[in-house]
């Protein structure tokens, strides 16, 4: 089956008053109908910048490359124009983002919201409109859905307002749903109860999930991939089984060695030294290679490619040359 | 949208200096909407040479020195002092939000150009700019008077509606109707003009006050409402010749413009104080 969507070599520049930055640097991935991928990476490693890269929406000085490519359907998203592109963004591809306190607009009720959405791209009455709001609140889990329709966003807890956006994004079907760190603004028993419900909805709908996140945990019983970003690439793309089970660039070890676990003997959390450089200063070869473990002297001079390591899974690192992952 | 203004307005009306602005407000609409056609024609000369009478049984307010009946022409005259004050205002409003609008949602050089032409323009004293208007155009109609009037009010309007679209535009409500595919006048006017309907509102009632007086103001000074059409400026200026023998003529429509301007004050504060949500 062909991929639902394939980014290849996206890169984005960003002028600055110094040197131009480029905070996605060649990302390649693709997402097949019915999948949700996960892409993990830290606070400033490009993964909200990629995500906004979908629907041509990166935030002016920056641009996307040329030389890069999304392709949606067999759609070429980089050579559309502002009405066609219009069509896409949440009628093919639907976003939401990671404060639901901010995401609503505060003087509208959910109904106007949701109603907005829908009459956005069918040509349905108002009156179609608030009753398909109301069955998709029910679809998104809302209790009571009837008078939550004339509430305003600030009657409603954070949960309750990511679904109300869920349900928003939901309005038009589409494609593919962008879910950037949808759970990050959320308490821990909520988040379990939106990506139960993103996990639901796309094995309902056949919906692709592009989910983006900084927390590991989260990804482990839900996405059929994780790809993990660092300074700007993804370092690491495997099954979400594989990548658990054998985690192979140091990055990646990193980040599973700082997250605390349930089982096993207890030991001290293992930070990753240092901090992620920003995009105007990344270092030349590996990116990664001032803070690995493992670092091999010509991690400093040569960048590696993606190199594979099993059955789809692959990683940006010399050591799977070597054999020794 | 609705909900909020509605919030907005039953606390103004919860605050008693709001309560009484409204009420007053209201009786004022009623007279000068019903009076005109219970009171003699305002410019009926009926005895010319009795000239000013007292306040008395035929002539409540007394009359001018035309023998015209003052109440008769101050319920006219508020007719259309007004209706010039609100529809100036209505579009000193648009204007504002429209300029304040474009300015914070793009930026850059449309911000630069719109607010250095706004910052020009008050850097002048608005009686002056309408006094160059009205002099360059002479036997100014009462609807370019309107024009003038809210075409020379709407810039500390565009201000407030800037400032606050700049607040607005970064917030992420903003992002979520750009990924649904909102282009910018949808974002301007459906998404960010109804979160600044409070200060607008504020903003316009406030300026109803002013207008009243400017349009007072230009009328006294002979280049407003052109006579015989009665105005609360004009009619002072009509009777300031007369007042130490016939005060009346000129305290009754003076009088009026201080209870409609203390009115439309009162309102003014009272919706400022329920927009700021601290002094709830």
């Amino acid at each position: 089956m062909s991929p639902l969507l394939e980014v290849e070599d996206l890169r984005i520049a960003f002028p600055t008053s110094g040197a131009t930055s480029h905070p996605v640097d060649g990302v390649s991935f693709s997402l097949s109908k019915g999948e949700l991928l996960a892409v993990v990476g830290e606070s400033g490693c490009g993964k909200s910048l990629t995500s906004l890269a979908l629907l041509r929406l990166v935030p002016p000085p920056g641009q996307i490359l040329p030389g890069s490519a999304i392709r949606l359907g067999g759609t070429d998203v980089l050579a559309l124009g502002d009405s066609e592109l219009r069509a896409i963004r949440g009628r093919r591809i639907g976003m939401i983002f990671q404060d639901p306190m901010t995401s609503l607009n505060p003087v509208f009720t959910v109904a106007d919201q949701i109603s907005e959405s829908v009459r956005a791209h069918q040509q349905v009455s108002r009156r179609a409109a608030r009753a398909r709001a109301l069955e998709l609140l029910q679809e998104v889990g809302i209790p009571d859905p009837v008078e939550r329709l004339d509430n305003y966003p600030h009657q409603m807890s954070g949960g309750m307002r990511q679904r109300v956006m869920i349900a928003i994004a939901l309005a038009s079907e589409p494609e593919l749903l962008i879910a950037d760190e949808p759970t990050t603004a959320l308490d821990v028993t909520v988040q379990a109860q939106i990506l139960e419900l993103l996990d639901g909805l796309r094995a309902r709908r056949g919906m692709a999930v592009l989910l983006i996140t900084h927390d590991l945990g989260i990804v482990a019983g839900r996405a059929d991939r994780v790809a993990v970003m660092y300074a700007g690439r993804l370092v690491e793309e495997a099954p979400t089984a594989a990548l658990f089970a054998r985690p192979s660039h140091p990055y990646t070890k990193g980040l599973l060695a700082s997250v605390p676990r349930i089982t096993g003997a207890v030991t001290r959390l293992t930070p990753i030294a240092g901090t992620v450089p920003p995009p105007t200063a990344w270092p030349a070869g590996c990116r990664f290679h001032p803070r690995c473990p493992a670092v091999m002297p010509r991690c400093a001079t040569d960048d590696p490619p993606a190199l594979p390591v099993g059955p789809h899974h692959q990683m940006r690192c010399w050591l799977a040359e070597a054999g020794q992952p | 949208m609705t909900g909020s203004l509605w919030r907005l307005l039953s606390r103004t009306v919860a605050n008693p200096s709001g309560r009484l602005g409204l009420l007053i407000l209201a009786v004022l609409t009623a007279f000068v909407l019903i009076g005109p056609r219970l009171l003699p024609d305002p410019n009926a000369m009926p005895d010319l040479l009795a000239g000013a009478v007292a306040p008395g049984a035929g002539h409540p307010f007394g009359t001018d020195q035309l023998n015209r009946d003052i109440l008769s022409r101050v319920v006219t005259g508020g007719r259309i002092s007004l209706s010039i004050s609100a529809l100036a205002v209505a579009l000193a409003v648009l204007l504002g939000a429209l300029v304040g609008g474009l300015a914070g949602f793009y930026g850059g050089w449309l911000d630069g150009a719109l607010m250095r032409l706004v910052d020009g323009a008050l850097a002048i004293p608005r009686l002056f700019l309408l006094l160059l208007l009205v002099a360059v155009w002479e036997q100014m109609p009462l609807g370019a008077l309107v024009l003038v009037l809210g075409g020379t009010g709407w810039f500390g309007t565009s201000r407030i509606v800037r400032g606050e679209v700049l607040r607005l535009r970064e917030a992420e409500f903003v992002s979520a109707a750009r990924a649904l595919g909102a282009g910018p006048g949808r974002i301007i006017f459906r998404h960010l003009l109804p979160n600044v309907a409070g200060p607008l509102l504020v903003a316009a009632t406030l300026g109803v006050g002013d207008v009243i007086l400017l349009e007072a103001g230009l009328s006294f000074l002979g280049v407003g409402v052109r006579p015989p059409t009665p105005s609360w400026g004009g009619m002072i200026l009509d009777a300031r010749s007369l007042l130490t023998t016939a005060p009346w003529a000129s305290i009754f429509p003076g009088l009026a413009i201080v209870v409609t301007v203390l009115a439309v004050n009162l309102i003014g504060d009272a919706l400022r104080g329920a927009l700021d949500p601290r002094s709830a």
